[in-house]
């Protein structure tokens, strides 16, 4: 047997790591754009708000605290879940709230202005240059296929493991409880929902804290996979996402899990077979090509417009 | 009165929670160690500003705004104002450089680059309602075409910069031509990605473009053929020489200088015109009401497309001077932060309208110069001017009065 079928292993799991990462932040568009129809531009800052508190709690526990590592993990999951919902509620509610119903680019300047802010907000605070995450989870799975090894980090399997269950959660949640149902009503119709007595703010809102806290816990999983991050992380990390929820289709949670999957994929095979400087520009031409050719995406449904 | 402090003790625990794992517990990296070091007073403080603001300051804003029924009335430029405050503000750029030194001509040099690039990117945004992330990439199209056209042709400023326009064109053109079909954000969207994918090639054709390093050594514009420069290159005569006086820096700066005040003057009387030309009319409806348009007959993408091309044709000029003027150019310029900066000065300004495009140009390059022991928190502000300036006035500072008529029932 050829080198090729384990290094197709090899990359299929590394794509899978990052799609999972891409998947959990973009949840977080998707979901905003099916319901209030805008790109919340800040997203991706959320998701590098998340992993800085997940290193604040790492740091506050202290690496060598004697608790057992999973514990500490959960801690910081729960912690940067907690703190980034408080951050998804605040931003929808003084940059978004205020301008719904306007014309639709006041929104998404505001959204902008919103990312610019956040980044130096963390910037100014936590200080601009690399950080490094100290490494909890160490060691890797070694897999022998036909003479060659494949290495599985443990790190990175974790990511697979919480997203698959995240997801799962998410989609028991959406379809089976009272908020899930009001949220899809939401994204089917907002004003028809609010006519039914659904109080429509308060899905909006709860739609911007499970897109910050999906992203928050991509956030902390990939910081302790790579080792580092700085307050910049958000902008690519957000724009990838975007792209991922797009090739998916806009609106679809289904669709965004797929997308982020699939972006993570071509990404990887692109940097493994390519070249790694071309990754980036993959991303960006799989984003422009799939909103010229197909801008309902994968799965999302075409939208018809009304005069 | 209850309720109010009741949601104000809300939002200060919000804010304390917000503040708290940024400013409350920063990291500090010792050596190898790091360690958190807690400054609850900052926390303290921020909580205790969220909790007076919500609970006195707004509903007392409320009240005020209520009572008066509609909010603060800024002035809306009417057509003769306008023509008076271009007209004041050229004079005052003309006799600028004459009066001011050397740091003062540098930093308008740079007010007229963007300028420029705001006026431009106001045919896109302000008059076709196109949103346009990605300006900044034909900028760069603008600068690398000078950049390598002296690289490895030899070519000097003034052939560039006819190639620097239409090279540019011809990317709007190109890349405007498949994405024009978008609606509003997902246009902002693509030609975000297009912009970054500029970039990121400007990085990895390391040998055509000289990479992250860029490209260095550009020459600056020569006078009539003569080099501005202390010494000519064999068989040429410098500038000074010609004229018979002492080589000074302070000259090339105010020959720069000039330079970009007729180029931002040319985009000014080109915009200027265009919109009122049929295809300026034809921008201003589309960005209305692109359905009605296009049952009037009118090709939205053509329409669109030609907007598109001469807001890039704009920004490649304004590309191949910032070359010229910086002497390097390196894909570090033309960050996704420039496109954000030059549409904030539109924005600001009020899209549509010139004076405010060129008001806002001069605030937001002005005010980090002058204030910049506080340049840490330059971008800070910036990102919140733009947040609160789309609450409280998203028409702009200075917004464009448009001829309408209202019908009264």
């Amino acid at each position: 047997m050829s080198e090729f079928i384990p290094q197709l292993l090899q990359q299929l799991f590394n794509g899978l790591s990052l799609g999972a990462i891409y998947a959990l932040i973009a949840i977080g568009y998707t979901m905003v754009y099916g319901i209030i129809g805008m790109i919340n531009f800040a997203h991706g800052e959320i998701y590098m708000i998340g992993a800085y508190v997940g290193l604040v709690t790492l740091s506050v526990i202290g690496v060598g605290s004697g608790l057992p590592v999973a514990l500490i993990i959960l801690f910081m999951l729960i912690v940067a879940m907690a703190v980034t919902a408080v951050y998804g509620y605040a931003v929808e509610k003084v940059a978004y709230a205020p301008l719904r119903g306007g014309p639709r680019l006041v929104p998404l300047i505001s959204a902008i202005g919103m990312s610019i802010f956040l980044q130096n907000w963390v910037a100014v605070g936590q200080g601009a240059r690399d950080m490094a995450v100290p490494a909890l989870v160490t060691g890797a799975m070694q897999l022998d296929v036909g003479g060659y090894t494949i290495t599985a980090p443990y790190s990175r399997i974790m990511i697979i493991l919480v997203t698959v269950v995240l997801m799962a959660m998410l989609h028991l949640y959406i379809k089976y409880s009272r908020l899930g149902r009001a949220s899809r009503a939401c994204s089917q119709d907002l004003r028809m929902a609010n006519l039914l007595g659904i109080d429509t703010n308060k899905i909006i809102s709860f739609t911007f804290i499970i897109g910050a806290m999906l992203a928050a816990v991509g956030g902390v999983l990939i910081a302790l996979a790579i080792g580092k991050l700085n307050p910049f992380i958000g902008f690519l990390a957000g724009i990838k996402a975007f792209t991922a929820a797009v090739l998916g289709g806009i609106g679809s949670i289904p669709g965004a899990m797929l997308g982020g999957v699939l972006l993570g994929l071509a990404e990887t095979f692109a940097a493994a077979y390519i070249s790694s400087q071309y990754k980036d520009i993959v991303a960006f031409s799989l984003l422009v090509l799939i909103l010229l050719f197909r801008p309902t995406g994968l799965l999302g449904k075409p939208e018809v417009e009304k005069v | 009165m209850v309720s109010n402090i009741k949601n104000a003790f809300i939002a200060a625990l919000m804010a304390g929670v917000i503040i708290t794992p940024v400013y409350g517990l920063q990291i500090v990296r010792s050596g190898m160690a790091t360690h958190i070091e807690p400054e609850w007073d900052l926390v303290l403080l921020g909580m205790g500003i969220v909790f007076v603001f919500q609970a006195f300051i707004r509903p007392a804003v409320v009240k005020l705004l209520g009572k008066r029924s509609s909010s603060i009335r800024m002035p809306v430029l009417n057509d003769k104002a306008r023509r008076a405050s271009i007209a004041v503000l050229i004079a005052i750029a003309l006799v600028w450089p004459f009066f001011m030194g050397r740091a003062e001509v540098d930093i308008a040099t740079l007010v007229l680059i963007y300028v420029m690039l705001g006026l431009g990117l106001n045919i896109v945004v302000g008059f076709a309602g196109l949103l346009d992330l990605g300006f900044v990439g034909f900028y760069a199209v603008g600068a690398y075409t000078y950049a390598l056209l002296y690289h490895w042709a030899d070519w000097g400023f003034w052939s560039s910069l006819p190639m620097a326009g239409i090279m540019a064109g011809i990317f709007g053109y190109l890349l405007g031509f498949p994405v024009l079909r978008l609606r509003g954000d997902y246009l902002a969207i693509v030609t975000l990605g297009f912009g970054e994918i500029i970039r990121l090639l400007l990085i990895n054709l390391y040998e055509f473009t000289g990479g992250p390093d860029g490209i260095s050594g550009i020459p600056k514009p020569t006078v009539f053929g003569m080099p501005m420069t202390r010494r000519a290159p064999e068989g040429e005569t410098t500038f000074h020489d010609f004229m018979g006086w002492q080589f000074d820096n302070m000259d090339v700066i105010i020959y720069l200088y000039l330079m970009a005040l007729a180029l931002a003057l040319i985009t000014l009387f080109v915009s200027n015109r265009v919109i009122r030309m049929p295809v300026g009319r034809a921008w201003e409806a589309l960005r209305e009401d692109e359905i009605a348009c296009r049952s009037l007959g009118l090709n939205p993408t053509n329409i669109k497309l030609s907007a598109f091309t001469m807001g890039a044709v704009f920004a490649g000029f304004g590309g191949a001077f910032f070359a010229a003027r910086q002497g390097l150019v390196n894909p570090e310029s033309f960050t996704f932060l420039e496109s954000a900066l030059i549409l904030a000065i539109v924005v600001l300004g009020g899209m549509g309208s010139q004076v405010g495009v060129i008001l806002a140009a001069i605030v937001l390059t002005v005010l980090p110069e002058v204030a910049r022991e506080f340049a840490e928190y330059r971008m800070m502000i910036f990102g919140l001017v733009m947040v609160l300036m789309m609450m409280w006035r998203p028409q702009g500072l200075l917004p464009m009065k448009r001829p309408h008529v209202e019908l009264k029932s």
